[in-house]
C-alpha cells in the first residue's frame, strides 16, 4: 500500500515529526529540499524537526547543477525548454486575464438572471478549457523533451544510480516546500519518485503541490495588485483529485465568496484544499482517507474538514 | 473653513500661555479626518500656502487668529492624499519661501526639499524603509566612452547575492542617481528582492548633463542607450539579454525618453516603466501651452498618437492625480493598449514628485520584473 501524507506549512512548530511517528516511520528518511534551491543544504532545523528519525538529503538541486555542468548540451536544451515554458505560461496568463475580464463584463449586463447564470457557466468553462489546453501543451513539451533528452544520459544516470542506492536504505521520502517549479523539475529530472516507488511520501507546501494532479499557482494579494490563479504544470498525481493551496491566510481572499466559488468550479472535479499550518491530507493507494484542511466549495463556502 | 482645533483656539483665551499650550499639544499640520490645517506662528504681513496640486489655487492665503500671531489654513484632502508644499511668509513686502518649521516631514528633491502632509489614509510603505535584516546590493560607478556623447559615467547596482555564473535581467533607470537619492531606489530594490517580489536584477543608473534636451525624443540619446550603453553593460556584466528581461524606466522627461527610445528601437526593450510622463501633445496645431522645451516632445507624441505601435511588451504607467500631467497620462493609456501591449495604469493621490514615484515602484517593478514570489510556497 502506498501512503502519501500532505501537510501545511511547517512554520515555528513543525508537525512533520508527529506525522512520521503516527505512520510508524522509523530509521532513515530521504529528504528533498530542492525547493530551497541554493539553500538546499540548510536543513539542520528540518532534520531536527523529524522527531529523531535520521535523514539523508538527496541534494537534487546540487545534483542538477552538476548534471548541467557536465552536460552542456543537455543544459542548453533544458534552458530552451524552460524558456518555452515561461513563454507559453505568459501567453496562457494573458488569455486567462482576458477571459476573466470578459466574464466580468458579461456578468453585469442587464439581462434576465437565468441567462446570466448560463453565461457564468460558459465563462467558467472557458477558463477550464484554457487550463486544459495549457496543461496539454506543457505535457507535450515535457514529453518531447524527455524523449530526446532521456535519463540514460551519463550525467543523469550516474546520479540516478546513487539516488537509487540511497533510497534503498530509506523508509520514506520527505519533501519540503520552496520554489515549486524548481522542486518539480529536479524531482522529475532524476525521476526520484519512480526510484522510490511504493515508499511513503510526506510533503508540505510546494512539496505537497507537486504531488497533486495539477500544480496551480495562486496569490490574491500580489504586489502588483491582482492576479488570476494559473495552472503551472501537471503534478506527479500521487495525491489525486485535489488542488493543494498552501498558506491560504497569506494568499487567498477567503471572504471573496464569488471568487472562491468560481475558482472551485474551475478546478472541478478536483477539490480545492487550503492547507494552513496543522492541515493534513492522507492518501492510501490514491484514496483520500483523512482530511484535516479547509475545503473551498463550489458555492463559495469555506468548510473545515476533520480535526487536527 | 476653519479647522476644529483652530476654532477652539480662537474661542479661548489668547494668552501667550494658552497659545504655547496649543502648540505643545498638537502635531502640525493638524490632520482631522479629511481636514488638514496648516499653521504658522510669527509676525508677518501675510502667509501663503504654496503647493503644486493641480486643480487647486497654487497659492492660498493663511488667515490670522485675531489677537494672536497664529496663521492657519484648512484644506479638504481626499483619503490617501499626500501633498508637498512650502510656506511663503511676507515681511516688509518681500515674500520668502520656506519649509513649514512645524512639520518634521520633508521630501527632498534636486531643488532642495518640501514639507509634506500625509492625509488621512496615506501610509508610507514599509518596503521603503531600510531593513537591517536584508542584505544590501552593491553600488558602483562606471565610466565608458560613448561615440555619441563622449565620456559618460553611470551607476550600477548589483544584487546582494550576485553570482557571476548567473544571468540577470537589466533595468535601466533615467535619472537613476536621483531615484537613489530621492526615491530610495537602492533600499527598495534590496527589500523587494529579499521579499521575492522582484527578480534579482542589475540596475544601470543613468544621469544626463542636459536631460531636458536629451530626453525629449533625441535620436542621439536613444542611440547612446541602445547601441552603446546596453551593449557595453552586457559585455561587462552577466546579463540575460532578451527583450523580456530588459526594462527601461523614467519619470517626467525620463518617461518620455524611455518611450521615445523604445519607439526608435521597437522590440528591444520588452518592459517599460513610465512615471508621470511629460507626454505633452496637441489635438490641433503643434505648439503646446507648456513652452518650447516641450516642442520635440509634442512632435513625438503627436506622431505616436497618429500611428501608435507596439514598441514593447509590457508597460506600466503611473501618475499622480494632483499633477497637471494627469490628462496626458490618462490619454496615453488607451493608446498604448490599442497596440496590443500589456499595459497597467495606476493613479495615486499625489503630485509630480519623487516620493510619488517611490511609492509606485513596488507595483511597477514587481509586475514588469517579477520575482519568484508566485512560485514559492514554504
Amino acid at each position: 500500500m502506498s501512503t502519501v501524507v500532505l501537510l501545511g506549512p511547517q512554520g515555528e512548530t513543525p508537525d512533520i515529526g508527529p506525522a512520521l511517528a503516527e505512520h510508524g516511520i522509523a530509521g532513515k528518511v530521504a529528504l528533498i529540499t530542492a525547493g530551497l534551491q541554493d539553500r538546499e543544504s540548510d536543513d539542520a532545523a528540518l532534520v531536527a524537526a523529524l522527531g529523531g528519525v535520521s535523514a539523508v538529503n538527496l541534494k537534487l538541486h546540487a545534483r542538477a547543477a552538476d548534471v548541467f555542468d557536465k552536460d552542456p548540451e543537455l543544459a542548453a536544451a533544458y534552458q530552451a525548454r524552460q524558456l518555452r515554458f515561461r513563454n507559453i505560461q505568459s501567453f496562457y496568463r494573458v488569455r486567462l486575464e482576458k477571459a476573466d475580464e470578459a466574464a466580468r463584463m458579461i456578468s453585469v449586463r442587464y439581462v434576465e438572471p437565468e441567462l446570466l447564470e448560463q453565461e457564468d457557466r460558459v465563462s467558467v468553462d472557458q477558463l477550464r478549457q484554457l487550463d486544459v489546453d495549457h496543461l496539454d501543451r506543457c505535457i507535450a513539451i515535457r514529453q518531447a523533451y524527455e524523449a530526446r533528452w532521456n535519463r540514460d544520459r551519463p550525467a543523469i544516470a550516474g546520479h540516478r544510480a546513487e539516488l537509487a542506492s540511497e533510497l534503498e536504505t530509506c523508509n520514506a521520502i520527505v519533501i519540503a516546500g520552496g520554489h515549486v517549479a524548481s522542486l518539480f523539475n529536479r524531482i522529475r529530472l532524476f525521476d526520484v519518485l519512480g526510484l522510490a516507488a511504493g515508499k511513503p511520501v510526506f510533503a508540505w507546501s510546494a512539496g505537497a503541490m507537486v504531488l497533486a494532479d495539477r500544480i496551480v499557482l495562486f496569490h490574491d494579494y500580489p504586489p502588483y495588485g491582482s492576479d488570476i490563479a494559473q495552472v503551472l504544470d501537471a503534478g506527479f498525481g500521487l495525491a489525486p483529485r485535489v488542488v493543494v493551496l498552501p498558506d491560504p491566510k497569506r494568499r487567498i481572499r477567503m471572504d471573496d465568496k464569488a471568487g472562491i466559488a468560481r475558482f472551485a468550479r474551475r478546478m472541478l472535479p478536483a477539490s480545492c484544499v487550503a492547507m494552513d499550518h496543522g492541515a493534513r491530507l492522507v492518501f492510501e493507494d490514491g484514496m483520500c482517507t483523512r482530511a484535516v484542511a479547509v475545503r473551498l466549495g463550489i458555492d463559495g463556502s469555506i468548510a473545515q474538514s476533520g480535526a487536527a | 473653513m476653519i479647522g476644529r482645533a483652530i476654532a477652539e483656539l480662537a474661542a479661548g483665551p489668547k494668552t501667550p500661555e494658552a497659545i504655547d499650550a496649543f502648540f505643545a499639544t498638537h502635531k502640525f499640520p493638524i490632520v482631522d479626518g479629511n481636514a488638514i490645517t496648516v499653521v504658522w506662528r510669527g509676525g508677518a504681513e501675510a502667509v501663503h500656502l504654496k503647493h503644486w496640486v493641480f486643480g487647486l489655487p497654487s497659492s492660498q492665503q493663511l488667515a490670522r487668529v485675531d489677537g494672536t500671531d497664529v496663521w492657519h489654513l484648512t484644506l479638504q484632502l481626499p483619503f490617501g492624499s499626500r501633498v508637498e508644499y512650502k510656506l511663503e511668509v511676507v515681511r516688509n513686502g518681500h515674500g520668502e519661501w520656506m519649509q513649514d518649521p512645524l512639520n518634521p516631514n520633508i521630501a527632498h528633491d534636486p531643488f532642495g526639499g518640501n514639507s509634506v502632509v500625509h492625509g488621512t489614509g496615506y501610509v508610507a510603505p514599509s518596503w521603503i524603509q531600510h531593513d537591517p535584516t536584508v542584505a544590501s546590493g552593491k553600488l558602483d560607478e562606471v565610466t565608458f566612452d560613448s561615440p555619441t556623447f563622449g565620456r559618460r559615467g553611470f551607476g550600477v547596482y548589483v544584487p546582494a547575492r550576485f553570482l557571476q555564473s548567473r544571468r540577470y535581467p537589466l533595468l535601466i533607470v533615467h535619472d537613476g542617481h536621483d531615484y537613489m537619492r530621492y526615491a530610495s531606489l537602492g533600499t527598495i530594490l534590496d527589500n523587494l528582492i529579499a521579499r521575492l517580489e522582484i527578480s534579482d536584477v542589475i540596475v544601470v543608473l543613468t544621469s544626463s548633463p542636459d536631460r531636458l534636451r536629451e530626453y525629449a525624443d533625441d535620436e542621439r540619446h536613444a542611440k547612446f542607450l541602445t547601441e552603446e550603453l546596453v551593449p557595453f553593460v552586457e559585455r561587462v556584466f552577466p546579463i540575460d539579454a532578451r527583450p523580456q528581461t530588459r526594462c527601461l524606466m523614467g519619470a517626467s522627461f525620463g518617461a518620455v525618453a524611455a518611450l521615445s527610445t523604445a519607439s526608435r528601437y521597437p522590440g528591444f526593450y520588452g518592459r517599460l516603466l513610465l512615471q508621470s510622463g511629460s507626454f505633452a501633445f496637441t489635438d490641433i496645431g503643434d505648439r503646446n501651452h507648456r513652452g518650447p522645451l516641450f516642442d520635440p516632445v509634442v512632435a513625438f507624441m503627436n506622431r505616436f498618437r497618429a500611428d501608435p505601435a507596439p514598441v514593447s511588451e509590457r508597460v506600466f504607467v503611473s501618475v499622480g492625480m494632483y499633477e497637471s500631467l494627469i490628462y496626458e497620462n490618462r490619454s496615453i493609456v488607451p493608446l498604448l493598449q490599442s497596440t496590443g501591449m500589456d499595459v497597467r495604469y495606476v493613479e495615486a493621490r499625489d503630485g509630480h514628485n519623487w516620493e510619488n514615484w517611490r511609492d509606485r515602484l513596488r507595483e511597477g517593478l514587481s509586475w514588469l520584473m517579477p520575482g519568484p514570489f508566485l512560485h514559492v510556497y514554504e
